[in-house]
């Protein structure tokens, strides 16, 4: 088993898909919210995620897919 | 270290002990080292200051680590230069550069890094790393040189050869990493987790970005115990932006400087602004975009300070401000050609934002103004283009003459 602690950013268009449910219903990934703030025009989600190493990956690539920005917790941090 | 108290969370506030962490396990913010700033007035004077090293380590009162084991190149107490012709040209009587492209590795990035390679030896770390695209790759790997240690190096696969080579001369394990930018942020972040390795933007990254305080400390002392009515400084992560900020408070804090008034200003590039952004639409989030900028040291699309840079610049009555792309330059060659200051881009987008903020009245012209300069220009050479026009003569007086005439017309 493996987790991943990560930020989800939803662009306004996708603030109303229920994609965390799907991780969970479609992946069996055990999903856990931790912080988030969502309003009209955006909104991020940090969140942790539980459940087979292969899965997850699978999961976050299919998240990515949707239009949702999946980014560490720490942010960018490829420094210049 | 006996001024520090614990880590705590920005947002929840949960206090930790002193360790190699940097997120709260309960809401995964960021964790910031808290000090007893009672014992660090009573520590600290102006005269214990001014009896210290001419280095960033006369402030070590105010950081979070031992002095004696401190991992030292002789980083800060860069000069602050009254830039009178550049502040003739743009109005300004009190314009002055914070030069901190003279450090070691000509960057500002040995203060935090400093900070981070002597705390890592106080956690006995044996490696060093960081993930960089430039600045931070050279003085990791000098830090990691002198402190003895094993040295990582990780970057994108598509880096230019120059900023390579200024980090691997220090002898330090380079690795290439390939696929797209967002995939070795995700690789590096997860690396911080494999391997017990001090990572210094990483799990050090508390105590890495209490370096960057001493900016704020040194501008203040060098303007004779007083803080600016501006400074204006360029915004990456943004965590620069907050740290020169939490500098200053610190100063007035231990009662070594009046009430600070300074505005503190945030400059980015137009391709990569998404903290100015939301400072101008008003947002207390910030939206990541996909950096399109030149200025590379800057070209961080989701700033992890973002949120916290925000609220400076709204608390100091400070703007944010982006320079245009193809303005850059003209900064860069315009501090050389006034000051004898030759910067990189980040530099050039501080110099073009600055006369954007004199333009729109934000800055009057007989109030101190700092501009930070954060990195030396031979970094950036291939950004500058082909901007070089000869006078080509044969090596006879007659042509040589003649020429030079024509170009003085």
């Amino acid at each position: 088993m493996a987790t991943k602690r990560v930020k989800f950013t939803f662009p306004q268009e996708l603030i109303k898909e229920p994609v965390i449910y799907k991780l969970g219903v479609d992946f069996g990934i055990v999903t856990n919210i931790r912080r988030a703030d969502i309003r009209d025009d955006m909104g991020w989600v940090v969140l942790e995620l539980e459940g087979e190493s292969e899965v997850v990956e699978d999961g976050l690539e299919w998240v990515t897919s949707t239009g949702v920005r999946v980014d560490p917790i720490a942010g960018d941090i490829i420094e210049g | 270290m006996p001024h520090v108290k614990c880590l705590q969370c920005r947002e929840c506030k949960t206090e930790y002990p002193i360790e190699p962490l940097n997120a709260c396990e309960f809401c995964f913010g960021p964790l910031e080292v808290a000090y007893d700033y009672n014992s660090v007035a009573k520590a600290v004077s102006r005269k214990s200051i001014e009896s210290g090293p001419n280095t960033m380590w006369r402030y070590h009162d105010f950081l979070p680590v031992e002095k004696e084991s401190a991992v030292d190149i002789s980083t800060g107490f860069t000069p602050l230069i009254h830039a009178k012709n550049l502040g003739r040209k743009l109005g300004l009587d009190h314009l002055y550069i914070k030069n901190d492209s003279v450090n070691p590795t000509f960057s500002f990035k040995d203060r935090p890094v400093s900070v981070t390679a002597t705390k890592a030896l106080e956690f006995e770390f044996d490696v060093l790393a960081c993930v960089s695209t430039g600045n931070l790759m050279g003085s990791v790997a000098a830090h990691g040189a002198k402190a003895g240690m094993e040295t990582m190096v990780f970057y994108p696969a598509d880096l230019e050869q120059g900023k390579i080579q200024g980090a691997a001369v220090y002898g330090p394990t380079m690795v290439a990493v390939e696929g797209t930018y967002d995939q070795a942020n995700r690789f590096c972040s997860e690396l911080a987790d494999a391997y017990r390795w001090a990572f210094v933007n990483i799990n050090m990254r508390p105590y890495y970005a209490e370096g960057s305080k001493t900016l704020g400390y040194e501008v203040s002392e060098q303007l004779g115990w007083k803080a600016p009515d501006h400074c204006l400084v360029p915004g990456a992560s943004g965590e620069l932006h907050t740290k020169i900020w939490k500098g200053i408070e610190e100063f007035e804090g231990a009662g070594l400087i009046e009430k600070a008034k300074t505005k503190m200003h945030l400059a980015q590039a137009e391709g990569c602004a998404p903290i100015v952004e939301a400072f101008e639409t008003g947002n207390n989030q910030v939206k990541p975009v996909k950096p399109e900028t030149i200025a590379k040291s800057l070209a961080i699309g989701n700033p992890a300070a973002g949120p916290y840079s925000l609220e400076v610049l709204r608390e100091t009555g400070g703007t944010g401000v982006f320079a245009y792309e193809d303005s850059i330059i003209d900064g860069i060659r315009m501090l050389a050609e006034t000051e004898g200051i030759f910067t990189e881009t980040a530099g050039g987008v501080v110099i073009s934002s600055l006369k954007r903020l004199v333009k729109q009245g934000k800055i009057k012209k007989d109030e101190v103004t700092v501009a930070f300069v954060t990195g030396n220009g031979l970094k950036t050479l291939e950004a500058m283009g082909d901007f070089v026009d000869p006078i080509e003569t044969k090596p006879q007086m007659n042509t040589f003459q003649t020429k030079l005439s024509k170009r003085r017309d």
